[in-house]
């Protein structure tokens, strides 16, 4: 579906100095598979999601999707060839109401649709669908709404950054559920849900830890979450100051 | 009197006229009225000078609107009017004003609109404004509407103003009175481009205690046109005032905003918050992720922006 093959990006710092952010990663993301890509913060995981969906653009290497080298493409080619991602920190839009941002997402689906989606992250269409996309709403208002749309599109890959955050625990652990399951059932597409939910990391078909711009780790939970669970616990843990969103058992 | 399909058009960009409305109604065109009646609770009719309107919304008024839109095609014309409106007490009321020209030539097109408006006691009034320019050659459209608004006790006002496009040159004037618990919200939206210019300064006094004042601005600037924006706020009594001024500056633009609070009371409270800058490129990536093209994006975000 879905090939990185040595990918490298480098961006400048403050000083002008440029520094490499991911260095040769070779990743290939199949049909019907949901993975899960965790790690530390800063190891890399946005980067990986920005450089396929083309907003970071690749200093090496190459991209496939479906054997057709999408190096080259724009985000809006790369969008409407079937990539789709639902943003770590989705901007937000003034005088855009939710229902205008969910009819670009999917400009032929109608209202029922909509609607539907949104109940499925948990927003009450009927409060929701006419509210502002601008400063009104809660930071876990904006990350469902992100959600709804990625939903609603059905790319032929979507990649959702980090959903858990600020959404309550209950909600995000029965969203992940329905994200999993749906995808598992469709032979056709592919989910990639970065994320540290250790409820939902052993759900998925396929594990990718990613630390300081490289894997780290990857392979079935059962080959390697008992091994690493800890280690990357531990690291999100100094970095997140104690704020982490694993649950103590 | 018949109107021409321009004239219809004109009216249509302005206060989404298609025909005729039914209800209080003048149209003026080219400086001289050519549609006017009166309602039973609205009355139209000239002031003592001859030089504009007199309209009146009777106490009690439920739901009513009146038009007054302003339609210029003749090239060259410098068109001047004086209207006054009142909206009597208890009444609930909507006045759809606005202004559109038409100018193929190299004259000056111009109309001047003064518009006196007196909101009675508990009266409920909502005001919309649009401006619109068109035409092929180089005569420039010109519009400078002179507002002067009282908003007296208990009284609610909404002016909504925009700009949809076209004008080259606009100074428009704003002054408000707001009394003890009225409540008064101005939303002006401005678009400039290529070579024009706007300006808006609006005042507004908050004179009685438990009075409030909401200003919000919106604007975008494109080509190398220039938009200045001065609200002030007075506030003499325990009221609560806002100003929000928010730009889009595009291209090779500029934007000045100048924001004033005057507090002579110690229980007012006054804010304001402006921002002005390009489009955040957060928001373009997130529309092409979507599979806008770039230029979908921005006609997208400055269209809801605007809206
Ligand atoms: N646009 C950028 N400019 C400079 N540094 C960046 C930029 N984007 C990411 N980085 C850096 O790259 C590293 C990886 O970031 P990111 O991909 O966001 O990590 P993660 O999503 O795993 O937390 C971090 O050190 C981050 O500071
Ligand atoms: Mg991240």
């Amino acid at each position: 579906m879905l090939k990185l093959e040595d990918i490298c990006m480098q961006v400048s710092n403050d000083n002008g100095e440029n520094i490499e952010i991911l260095k040769g990663l070779n990743i290939e993301f199949q049909k019907g598979k949901v993975y899960a890509v965790t790690g530390p913060n800063g190891g890399g995981k946005t980067s990986i999601a920005k450089v396929i969906m083309g907003i970071y653009r690749h200093t090496k290497g190459h991209i496939y999707l479906e054997d057709e080298d999408i190096s080259d493409l724009s985000i809006t080619e790369r969008a409407r060839k079937g990539i789709g991602y639902a943003f770590q920190q989705p901007p937000r839009f003034k005088g855009l109401t939710i229902k205008n941002v969910l009819n670009i997402a999917s400009p032929e689906a109608d209202l029922m649709y909509l609607r539907k989606y949104l109940r499925d992250v948990g927003l009450c269409p009927e409060d929701y669908l006419d509210r502002d996309l601008g400063a009104g709403l809660s930071g876990g208002e904006i990350k469902r709404i992100e959600m709804a749309q990625l939903l609603l599109r059905a790319p032929l890959i979507s990649i959702f950054d980090e959903p858990e955050a600020g959404v309550d625990l209950w909600t995000i652990q029965k969203l992940l559920g329905l994200i999993v399951s749906r995808y598992k059932n469709n032979p056709n597409k592919t989910a990639v849900i970065i994320t540290h939910n250790e409820k939902i990391i052993p759900m998925c078909d396929e594990i990718l830890v990613v630390d300081g711009g490289v894997i780290t780790a990857q392979g079935t939970p059962k080959e390697i979450w008992h091994l690493i669970k800890d280690d990357i616990e531990c690291k999100v843990r100094d970095q997140c100051q104690g704020d982490v969103i694993y649950e103590i058992k | 009197m018949k109107l021409s399909k321009l004239d219809l058009e004109l009216l249509n960009a302005i206060a989404d006229i298609k025909e005729v409305p039914r209800g209080a109604l003048n149209i003026r065109l080219n400086g001289a009225a050519v549609i006017r009646q009166s309602s039973p609770n609205i009355s139209v009719g000239p002031n003592d000078d001859g030089t504009g309107l007199i309209v009146e919304i009777k106490p009690g008024t439920k739901d009513e609107t009146v038009h007054v839109p302003v339609v210029l095609t003749q090239a060259g014309l410098q068109d001047k009017v004086y209207n006054t409106f009142i909206v009597g007490e208890g009444a609930d009321a909507t006045i759809i004003a606005g202004c559109g020209i038409h100018n193929d030539s190299h004259a000056i097109s111009r109309h001047d609109g003064i518009h006196e408006i007196i909101v009675k006691a508990g009266a409920k009034l909502k005001y919309l404004e649009k401006h619109y320019g068109e035409g092929s050659d180089s005569g420039k459209r010109v519009l400078n509407p002179t507002t002067v608004i009282t908003v007296e006790a208990g009284a609610s006002a909404e002016l909504e103003m925009i700009q949809i496009k076209g004008v080259d040159d606009t100074v428009r004037s704003t002054v408000a009175h707001v009394h003890e618990k009225g409540s008064l919200k101005i939303i002006e939206r401005l678009l400039t481009q290529g070579e024009q210019k706007a300006e808006s300064d609006i005042q507004i006094l908050l004179e009685g205690i438990g009075g409030t004042a909401q200003v919000l601005s919106r604007a975008v600037a494109q080509g190398n046109s220039f938009q200045l924006f001065r609200a002030a706020l007075i506030g003499k009594a325990a009221c609560l005032g806002h100003v929000e001024c928010d730009a889009i500056l595009m291209d090779n633009a500029r934007i000045r905003s100048i924001p004033e609070l005057q507090a002579e009371d110690a229980d007012a409270v006054l804010t304001h918050e402006a921002a002005i800058g390009k489009i955040a490129g957060e928001q373009l990536v997130k529309l092409m992720s979507l599979g806008l093209t770039e230029q979908e994006a921005v006609n997208t975000i400055l269209e809801g922006f605007l809206k």
